[in-house]
């Protein structure tokens, strides 16, 4: 029992932690030891929060009651839970679901609330209600009203998209239907009316429709096989058992109808692999466990009907409990924005003082004299500064660009659309394409630092196949692919058709039946396995307890030893067609340690023979020592190894009668020891596998994912640190890390217990230098490895424990935990305080530690883990993270990095709806990062830029404007042009080169990986940049009020007519800032479709159109208040010297920058710069590309054992205890039964097995 | 947990049902293909020019613009220096000046101090002559006094004449009564008299000073309408109005003509289109050349007329006389000749020095160095 094994190890202070195990079977609730802990101690446990308790697995929190078939049970008050004063809900929630935010009634309100809660948004209402105090309204209302209406509109209406699609997948899901008993029979019933306590019957390949106890099924014992794809992403059908008792009796409709047991269980929690309750029925009681509970989203296989009563519905099921909390994302430039926008919000303020200061002078100085400007109102100077401080930040408000939010928003799901839409991350065989599903988090993909990747599914696709085997010393399987054609298999009617093999010459030995080696090794592969089979739809299938196992016991049916059929004790094999039984006398399974399995078989010449495989190491060590063939098959090991294949040993030997009957002896008394059964077990099996005779080799390919070597090689080009996360075993992750070219020949490799014998070092050495107090920040940056090495970190999760000190803190928090005086409490405070930055700096050093590797593989790690992972790097290097991975166990890592990217097209969803960004294949991430990424960063910044500047140039004007009016918070332009200019006349253009531009295209982005530093080191964005554009904002704004102060203002017009009047300037100025913000964008974009062009040339006529209407005759009749500048523009912008006025200022804006961006680009190219210069060559050059094949290996190597296998245990005890035999094969039972093969204890054994190691 | 692997790799049964849980995984229709479409724009193809600021572009860009800009510049140099322009300053603040004793001239004296200030004029001004006054430290751009009017009033609109907009307090109404026209700005406009009289041999001949056509056809006729009702008597119609506060005389006798009386007189026309600076002047009077063979004012001496009814002295103003011919591109103002032939000239020395600059660094941008 794995869990049992590894709580000891754990508990051990000073054991070596194991590299097998998983750490400890968490979820991403709680940890087990703090619970299982606490469960013994006595006294109170101080928790403040309740939902811990719910997590105790103990029995005296079973405080969840269900009655079967009585709907009455819950209406006592003891089940009531007060909401809100004195109504009174029912605690057990219907099966419905909700996941919608707004009915009809509520969404105006609801969604306005929600609005209003965004700081940006409430500084606009503010605003609002600043504008209609008439003392201080310095705009008209409608300068704020209609662009902050757009803006609500605009969130509003994508909100109620959303909810209008949340709403139609609930009305989907609760209108499913299954069969409940009402009145005694079973009727269909919609999954909304389903309520605890419904006994309900399920049909094969129908979902589960709330969490429910399995009462019975038409299977033997009641099995009942689910899929959990949805839940956990694992592909395998797991099988539930009933309880015998309820197996026996309620199989009828009339009995489940009568059926009333009581449940008694936890609460509800999140925790899939973990229920504990009791079933009291008939005046006895049953205990319960995970076994026996179908949960809601899984989906019955296998299985004709099932029975069972509803334990949990709808929110309450433990997939809702689990789908709750989604972090809330948010990018860098997100955060940084906001800075920006609190930044501009002071120098707002500061500014509205300064100028109201300047008013309160001015009014001392000049306003008080001027009979002129007499209001009647008996204001102080000092009054009135400020008042005008107000009306100010009314005038100024645009500085903080109200659209900001709306636009970036608009550009990230345009963005999101382009990679939802992008054919080349599209994956045809799974029809699945891209899919962004946040579509706030873009421009961060150009920002990665970090890919924390899962290995199985994600860089391997799960899925293993029989490549070159070394039989007798002789290597098969060798034949380049692309030479041969394929082996034909038609010969074998057990052959299933899929399995690819290209060397004749064996299949040829094969059915010469020369070798009798060869016949040897491929029987073995057809009997030492714990494969079951099936034959369901005529078609023989096999359900292995791991792909490998499958893989191998596959290769032999293609090969003409086919495993039919197996019973508790005998197996049936056809072998080259001859189907023949044989006894099985014991199977000594898998285990991590053992490495090997073996079973002992009773051929039908009397003969008994033990069969085993394993691995190389374990395998070697126990040869006889007369194997002719150790050399040769030691080197094709080697080879094998080189090729990243991944091998097993096979050998056999025979045994004595007398041999087998001595050693059966001391098996049973060691199967049937109650204590330390597996230990004994152990001993015995090693007794018995001794003196073998070594066979030959399977070497097994653990596939791939298409480009996955060019991919990490390219990420790793762009700067791109990818550590492997998985849940594997050390082997697998590393075999893996070679094939994937993460792990080079040339790499040294540094494993746990080097890493905490540098990190022990580091810290006893940052110690002494800092004194007696560890907490004292002195930092230590030299790296921990000397010269320039390519290194790789490999290490297990209990490594990760014990180094990270995550054990160790639990053991204090223990022993601390009831403080008696206040003296000891300060004591264990300060205690626990030092502990704490003890920890930080060990945290700190292994961060640093493994960031000088270029590679990390963190194996035999469990989801929480990987999420702790995810989480050191964000905090200790405040770098960007991105995790990919596709099962339930990646969930937390995904959720907790910066970007969760999920690969979807499995049958698992888990990893998908947690997910950010999800597509088919794992070197989609390429396109992903290198090319959507860096294009959304730059576009997102060259945005953000832009529009600070373009605010900036407008805004200041008015502050200008502000020393010629007495600081009387007069505006520089006409209201309208205020309300219109964020709007319309400048926001088209700019929108368009954030979903747009492109400096360079995507093939030249892939072909450059380092083109994505740029974003990796803030270069684009940063607050540098962002004064830069307020600064470039201000000088336009200084060109676009002073030249035509200095060209007309303190002259006179032309026809003398038209002297310099306020409407005449508003006007030209307004009409220059248009020009020069429209063709700064013109200058910005470096992709000019048609839509940019029309945009840009399309915002000026837009200007013109609009303002030549405004101020014309018709509309001033209509309204002669509202539009005050009736003439203003047909009669200024026919004069020449208005328009030789806005070319200057248009000149002097626009030429320095470009002579700017001309001479950076002469003297500081940046590589995007060159890239796009020799664009063209690259482009001639593109059509004879090819890709560079990594067809060179490396020569020799070191050996190194190229064992691995995703085996954790087989389902040894399973087939020893018969219990999923099918009696209609049960003749072959009756065969044998008098050898000793009592390994199992029955089903607790088999079921226990499932939960532990879950 | 414990994998179940299924050798083959495919569960037995119903594959094809469309996925979608308890919390429902969007499975869709099962059929269609969810292959995005291959077009240029959802593939960001759209075709596209890729303009790049290289020196074949930037430098004779800066040439062109240079050797554009320095001929403007000179063309508007010389025309403007060959506008006539003669200012007077008749604010009086000097104890010599003839203004001076009517500095401090209140709004409502009668009969208004007058005074007469003679000038000669160097030079003839051979065109249309175009006169001015200019205030100085005038803020008619101050936010409350620009807001001070009633345009739908101004517009004759007949409601908004007897109840003026509140944002012409507090020049709304007087004494119960509605002004017309209202607010700060209206109240406050200028009233002085100024008369031109060419004084040849000690005879003073009047100059004959136009006084329509100063103001925009938009104003006099969009923006500026008188109230509309039975008949064309600005009396009745102005009936039930108050003249404002500082008027000597209510609107409807601004003038003789009734063309140029009420709301669209001109010279009212003309202050009401409020100034952008502090410093302005605005149109008063046209001087027509009457033959191609006289010049429209000889030079001479001139006496100039003043009637000093508008007070400024208070708030430090200052009061000017102009007289101008005007150019093609407006009044005389050397600032935009000098600014483009000083644009002109940067421009082309930045030609040089950027052609300079690129031919020391301009082989940088080779592919060699970009590391693949």
């Amino acid at each position: 029992m794995i869990s049992e094994r590894d709580s000891e190890t754990t508990f051990e202070e000073d054991s070596q932690p194991n590299d097998e195990v998983v750490p400890y079977s968490d979820d991403e609730t709680e940890d087990e030891l703090d619970g299982g802990q606490s469960g013994d101690e006595p006294g109170p446990k101080q928790t403040s929060r309740d939902a811990e308790e719910s997590r105790d697995p103990t029995k005296k929190d079973c405080s969840w009651q269900v009655k079967a078939n009585d709907q009455r049970f819950y209406d006592q008050p003891g089940f009531k839970r007060t909401i809100f004063l004195c109504f009174k809900k029912s605690k057990y929630s219907g099966n419905a679901i909700k996941t919608y935010k707004y009915n009809p009634i509520t969404f105006l309100p609801l969604n306005l609330f929600e609005q209003f809660k965004r700081a940006a948004n409430f500084y606009f209402l503010v605003l609002l209600i600043l504008q209609s105090i008439p003392q201080i309204t310095t705009l008209s209302w409608y300068t704020t009203l209609v662009p902050l209406l757009l803006v609500l509109g605009i969130t509003a209406v994508k909100d109620l998209v959303d909810d209008i699609a949340r709403h139609r997948m609930d009305n989907e899901v609760n209108n499913r239907t299954c069969e409940v008993i009402k009145d005694g029979r079973f009727k269909n019933t919609k999954w909304k009316d389903i309520k605890v306590g419904d006994i309900i019957r399920l049909k094969k390949n129908t979902f589960i429709p709330a969490d429910i106890l399995l009462l019975s099924s038409s299977e033997p014992n009641s099995l009942c096989y689910v899929e959990t794809a949805e839940l956990d992403g694992e592909t395998n059908l797991k099988f539930k058992m009933a309880l015998e008792v309820t197996d026996r009796y309620l199989q009828e409709e009339s009995a489940l109808a009568d059926f009333d047991g009581l449940v008694e269980c936890e609460e509800p929690n999140n925790r899939l692999d973990k229920f504990t309750g009791t079933l009291s029925w008939r005046n006895s009681s049953y205990p319960l466990d995970a076994d026996k509970i179908l949960l809601r989203g899984c989906k019955i296989r296998n299985t004709d009907f099932c029975h069972g009563m509803v334990i949990f519905a709808g929110a309450d099921t433990k997939i809702m409990k689990n789908s709750g909390k989604t972090r809330f994302k948010r990018t860098k430039i997100d955060s940084l924005m906001n800075y920006m926008v609190y930044t501009i919000i002071v120098l707002l303020i500061l500014l509205s003082a300064g100028l109201a200061i300047g008013h309160t002078y001015w009014e001392q100085q000049i306003g008080n004299s001027s009979w002129y400007l007499y209001d009647a109102q008996d204001y102080s100077p000092a009054y009135r500064g400020f008042l005008n401080f107000w009306g100010y930040i009314i005038v100024l408000n645009t500085m903080v660009p109200i659209s900001l939010y709306v636009s970036v928003e608009v550009i990230r799901f345009g963005q999101s659309y382009f990679i939802n839409w992008d054919l080349q991350m599209y994956y045809p065989e799974k029809d699945t394409p891209a899919k962004a599903r946040t579509t706030t988090l873009n421009e961060q993909l150009g920002q990665i630092q970090y890919i924390f990747s899962d290995k199985t599914g994600t860089l391997t696709q799960n899925i293993m196949t029989f490549k070159k085997c070394c039989i007798n010393g002789q290597r098969y399987g060798e034949s380049v692919q692309s030479l041969c054609e394929q082996v034909d298999f038609s010969w074998n009617m057990y052959a299933d058709g899929k399995f690819l093999f290209y060397d004749h010459y064996l299949i040829e030995q094969i059915k010469s039946g020369k070798e009798p080696e060869i016949q040897k090794f491929f029987f073995l592969l057809a009997i030492c396995h714990t494969v079951m089979a099936d034959t369901s739809d005529g078609q023989l299938n096999y359900q292995a307890a791991s792909p490998d196992e499958g893989a191998l016991v596959t290769a032999a049916r293609n090969f003409g030893y086919v495993f039919l059929s197996r019973t508790q004790n005998t197996i049936t094999i056809s072998e080259m067609g001859v189907k023949r039984t044989y006894d099985v006398l014991a199977i000594l399974d898998f285990n991590s340690d053992r490495k090997r399995m073996s079973v002992i078989v009773r051929e039908s010449s009397g003969n008994i023979r033990l069969y085993c495989k394993g691995a190389d190491t374990v395998i070697y060590e126990r040869l006889h020592p007369r194997n002719l063939k150790k050399e040769a098959t030691e080197e094709a090991l080697d080879v094998f190894a080189n090729e990243t294949l991944r091998t097993l040993c096979l050998c056999y030997r025979d045994i004595s009668q007398d041999e087998f009957e001595a050693w059966n002896k001391k098996f049973t008394e060691a199967s049937l020891a109650t204590s330390h059964r597996d230990e004994a077990l152990d001993k015995v099996y090693e007794e018995i596998e001794k003196n073998l005779i070594l066979l030959g080799v399977t070497a097994i390919e653990d596939k791939l994912q298409d480009g996955v070597p060019e991919t990490i090689s390219r990420l790793s080009k762009a700067d791109i640190k990818i550590w492997v996360l998985t849940g594997d075993k050390k082997e697998t992750a590393e075999n893996i890390g070679f094939s994937c070219e993460l792990l080079t020949e040339e790499t040294a490799i540094c494993y746990g217990e080097d890493t905490s014998a540098l990190l022990q070092t580091r810290l006893e050495n940052q110690r002494n230098r800092a004194g007696s107090s560890p907490h004292s920040s002195l930092r230590m940056n030299e790296p921990f490895f000397q010269g320039s090495r390519d290194r790789a970190l490999i290490i297990t999760g209990s490594w990760l424990n014990e180094i990270l000190l995550e054990k160790k803190k639990k053991k204090k928090k223990l022993k601390l935990k009831f403080p008696r005086t206040a003296e000891e409490k300060k004591k264990q405070s300060e205690k626990r305080r030092r502990a704490e930055a003890y920890k930080e700096q060990q945290q700190k050093n292994f961060v640093d530690l493994a960031c000088e590797c270029r590679a990390v593989i963190c194996c035999r790690v469990t989801p929480k883990q990987k999420a702790m992972v995810v989480e050191l790097v964000k905090k200790y290097k405040k770098a960007i993270t991105l995790a990919i991975g596709d099962g339930a166990n990646d969930v937390n890592m995904i959720k907790t990095a910066h970007i969760g990217v999920g690969i979807s097209g499995q049958e698992g969803m888990q990893a998908v709806m947690s997910s950010d960004y999800s597509f088919g294949q794992f070197r989609y991430l390429q396109r992903l990062l290198l090319v959507h990424g860096r294009w959304s960063y730059i576009r997102m910044c060259k945005f953000l830029r832009y529009f600070f500047y373009k605010n900036f140039a407008f805004t200041l004007v008015h502050i200008w404007y502000s020393f010629f009016n007495g600081f009387s918070a007069q505006t520089a332009y006409e209201d309208w042009f205020i309300t219109l200019y964020n709007v319309l006349y400048s926001s088209l253009p700019v929108l368009l080169v954030g979903l747009l531009d492109q400096d360079v295209s995507d093939k030249l982005s892939l072909r450059f990986p380092r083109l994505y530093i740029l974003g990796q080191r803030d270069l684009l964005f940063n607050y540098k940049k962002f004064f830069l554009s307020l600064l470039h904002g201000a000088v336009t704004s200084l060109i676009i009020f002073f030249i035509p102060y200095g060209a007309y203002l303190i002259s006179m017009g032309q026809d003398g007519e038209a002297p310099a009047d306020y409407q005449s300037f508003a006007v030209t100025a307004a009409s220059s800032l248009i020009f020069v913000v429209n063709f700064q964008i013109g200058l910005d974009t470096s992709y000019w479709t048609f839509v940019n062009a029309f945009s840009v040339f399309g915002s000026i006529a837009l200007y013109f159109g609009i303002t030549f209407d405004l101020h014309s005759a018709g509309i001033h009749v209509l309204f002669p208040s509202r539009f005050q500048f009736t003439g203003t523009a047909p009669n200024a912008l026919r004069q020449p010297y208005l328009w030789l006025t806005m070319i200057l200022s248009i000149a002097i804006c626009l030429l320095p920058i470009v002579a700017q961006r001309f001479l950076s680009m002469t003297i500081w190219p940046l590589e995007s710069d060159k890239i796009q210069r020799n664009r063209r060559q690259y482009l001639l050059e593109e059509q004879q590309w090819k890709r560079r094949q990594s067809a060179f290996r490396r020569g020799v190597s070191a050996r190194r054992s190229a064992y691995a296998f995703s085996h954790q245990r087989g389902y040894a005890d399973l087939i020893a205890s018969g219990r999923s035999i099918r009696k209609r094969r049960a003749p072959l039972d009756a065969v044998l039964s008098g050898t000793g093969t009592g390994t199992g204890t029955g089903s607790g054994t088999g079921s226990g097995d499932t939960r532990d190691t879950g | 947990g414990k994998k179940n692997y299924k050798a083959d790799g495919h569960p037995s049964g119903g594959v094809g049902v469309p996925g979608g849980g308890a919390v429902g995984g969007g499975g869709g229709g099962a059929v269609k293909t969810r292959k995005p479409d291959n077009t240029a724009f959802k593939q960001q193809r759209l075709p596209a020019w890729q303009p790049i600021l290289t020196a074949g572009t930037v430098l004779p860009a800066f040439f062109i613009i240079g050797l554009i800009f320095i001929p403007i510049g000179i063309g508007i140099f010389v025309t403007s220096n060959n506008i006539r322009e003669y200012e007077i300053d008749y604010t009086g603040t000097e104890p010599s000046s003839p203004c001076n004793k009517c500095l401090n001239v209140s709004w409502d004296s009668t009969p208004p101090c007058t005074c007469t200030i003679n000038f000669t004029l160097e030079h003839s001004f051979e065109s249309n002559v175009f006169m001015y006054y200019g205030l100085s430290n005038f803020y008619q751009n101050h936010r409350r006094y620009v807001k001070s009017r009633d345009d739908s009033q101004l517009n004759g609109d007949n409601s908004s004449l007897l109840n003026p907009s509140k944002e012409c307090e507090p020049y709304r109404t007087n004494e119960d009564k509605p002004i017309a026209p209202c607010g700060a700005i209206a109240n406050s406009m200028f009233n002085d008299t100024l008369e031109l009289y060419r004084i040849d041999n000690d005879t003073r001949t009047p100059i004959t000073l136009i006084k329509k056509g100063i103001a925009w056809w938009t104003d006099k006729n969009v923006k500026f309408r008188n109230p509309t009702g039975d008949g064309n008597n600005l009396t009745a119609l102005f009936q039930g109005t108050t003249k404002p506060v500082n008027w000597p005389k209510p609107v409807y006798m601004l003038d003789s003509e009734p063309d140029n009386n009420g709301f669209i007189n001109e010279d009212f026309i003309v202050w009401m289109r409020t100034a952008a600076l502090p410093t302005f002047r605005k149109l008063y009077r046209l001087i027509e050349r009457k033959n191609n063979l006289q010049p429209t004012l000889q030079a001479g001496k001139y006496s100039l007329d003043i009637a000093y009814n508008y007070p400024v002295h208070s708030f430090d103003g200052r009061k000017r006389m102009i007289l101008s011919t005007i150019s093609w591109m407006g009044g005389k103002n050397p600032f935009l000749g000098i600014a483009y032939i000083t644009v002109g000239s940067i421009c082309f020395f930045l030609g040089v020095v950027l052609l300079i600059i690129h031919h020391k660094y301009g082989n940088r941008n080779t592919s060699a160095d970009i590391p693949n």
